[in-house]
């Protein structure tokens, strides 16, 4: 697709009707190109016109509901760290990382995580509700990491010409695995990520075979881990590692 | 920065929006019991719209106020108004939840989706509102035909542009830019500026 092709998914951007490759598509491409960026804020707003205008009077008891919950929902600290300040270490193909950053900055901030992906055990998935509810608090917990004020992150090329970006807030004790265009995994197979503490690996959960771009949380905290690995292992993951590692990279300090 | 999308011709009548979201930011409930009658009518007339099941409807609209309140820290107020912010986010989580309901159930049949006039069915005492919707579809009216389906469907009916071009028979390319000149005819008409 084009430039010009994707300028003109503006008008579908705003309104939702992209499905989830080409909106990833589009960020990026929206990322660099400013007029595209004013022109969905525009489009936006004029269908959230469209909103405004099918205004219902909503059942006094919508509202009890939601005071009361909202008494035991915690609330996302404020912002400190907008996302372009967000220092990249060791980036020696700056594109591609600030691409796959801001695209999943864009999707785990802006759109509340609908790109951001994780492998869900099957035993795990009760049901699309129960997953659903989880992706969502995960992608919290991913811009959760990826804004905080102390959010380090490092790249690194991957074979293929993938990137890897890991991002680390120390005062969390989590971090977040930002893939670009890795390749598949062979049949069968998935990638699994490991906390590197001092040679030992300790697994910080799989990724979604079916997606090479977008942010990971990577499971368990940082803790006393200097760097993490990625192998390629059996689907459902291993224990320990049963390959040679597809990239081994040092964390931000 | 011009509020282009708050509800009446007086907008400096009702709560500073922004500075209620940042009250709410910061965890004032009082803040939030009040930007919730601004929002709550909008909020769910989106979402009953693309999914039409009551309760169903009720559940997710309850889901993205909490959110709002969860996530007020996020609102940037030169990206846009609090109305708009939290529309566009209305729509994603009607629009996430009735894609993920259809991965089970086959979408309703294609007629009903044509034969049924999207959204203006529901009826609300507040003048506000029905001044708003008499201007959006007084210029709706000014858009062509496909221009005026293809939104539609994709707003309230919250079909992919893929799902809009089948449903209409007509070619992709031709879609995206119905979608993008028909916002483009609104935006202009309604006197949209961000």
């Amino acid at each position: 697709m084009t430039a010009a092709d994707l300028h003109t998914l503006t008008g579908a951007y705003a309104l939702h009707a992209l499905d989830d490759d080409e909106r990833e598509r589009f960020e990026r491409h929206a990322a660099a190109c400013a007029d595209c960026a004013r022109e969905v804020r525009e489009l936006s707003a004029a269908a959230a016109r469209l909103g405004l205008a099918v205004t219902v009077s909503p059942d006094p008891a919508l509202k009890d509901q939601v005071m009361r919950r909202i008494t035991t929902v915690r609330q996302e600290p404020p912002r400190t760290v907008s996302p372009g300040e967000l220092r990249t270490v060791g980036a020696r193909r700056r594109r591609p990382s600030r691409w796959a950053l801001a695209a999943a900055l864009a999707a785990a901030a802006a759109l509340g995580g609908t790109a951001v992906w994780q492998h869900e055990r099957a035993q795990d998935a009760q049901n699309a509700q129960e997953q659903a509810r989880r992706a969502e608090r995960r992608a919290d917990q991913v811009a959760a990491v990826l804004t905080a004020p102390d959010a380090r992150s490092r790249t690194t090329e991957l074979p293929g010409g993938a990137s890897g970006t890991v991002v680390v807030s120390r005062s969390r004790d989590r971090a977040v695995f930002v893939a670009s265009r890795m390749a598949k995994p062979p049949g069968g197979k998935v990638y699994q990520l490991w906390f590197d503490e001092a040679g030992t690996m300790r697994s910080a959960g799989l990724m979604d075979p079916g997606r090479g771009t977008g942010a990971v949380l990577m499971e368990g905290p940082v803790d006393g881990a200097s760097g993490m690995g990625i192998t390629v292992e059996p689907a459902g993951g291993s224990r320990s590692p049963t390959s040679a590692p597809v990239a081994l990279m040092g964390l931000p300090a | 920065m011009k509020e282009a999308v708050e509800i009446g011709r007086n907008p400096s009548a009702g709560p500073d929006l922004p500075d209620l979201m940042a009250r709410v930011a910061r965890g004032d409930h009082e803040a939030f019991a009040a930007l919730y009658d601004v929002v709550a009518g909008p909020v769910l007339g989106v979402v009953r719209g693309v999914l039409r099941d009551r309760a169903q409807s009720e559940e997710v609209a309850q889901e993205v106020l909490v959110e709002v309140w969860r996530t007020a820290a996020r609102y940037r107020p030169e990206r846009g108004s609090v109305l708009n912010w939290v529309l566009v986010l209305t729509h994603q989580r009607a629009v996430d939840r009735v894609r993920s309901v259809e991965a089970s159930t086959a979408r309703e049949h294609k007629a009903a989706l044509l034969d049924r006039t999207p959204a203006f069915d529901e009826v609300t005492e507040q003048v506000e509102a029905r001044l708003e919707r008499e201007q959006v579809r007084r210029c709706l009216r000014t858009l062509t035909e496909l221009q005026r389906q293809s939104v539609t469907l994709a707003y309230y009916r919250g079909l992919t542009y893929r799902e809009v071009a089948e449903l209409l028979a007509t070619p992709l390319g031709t879609v995206k830019t119905r979608l993008r000149d028909g916002l483009i005819r609104l935006r202009d008409c309604l006197g949209v500026t961000v």
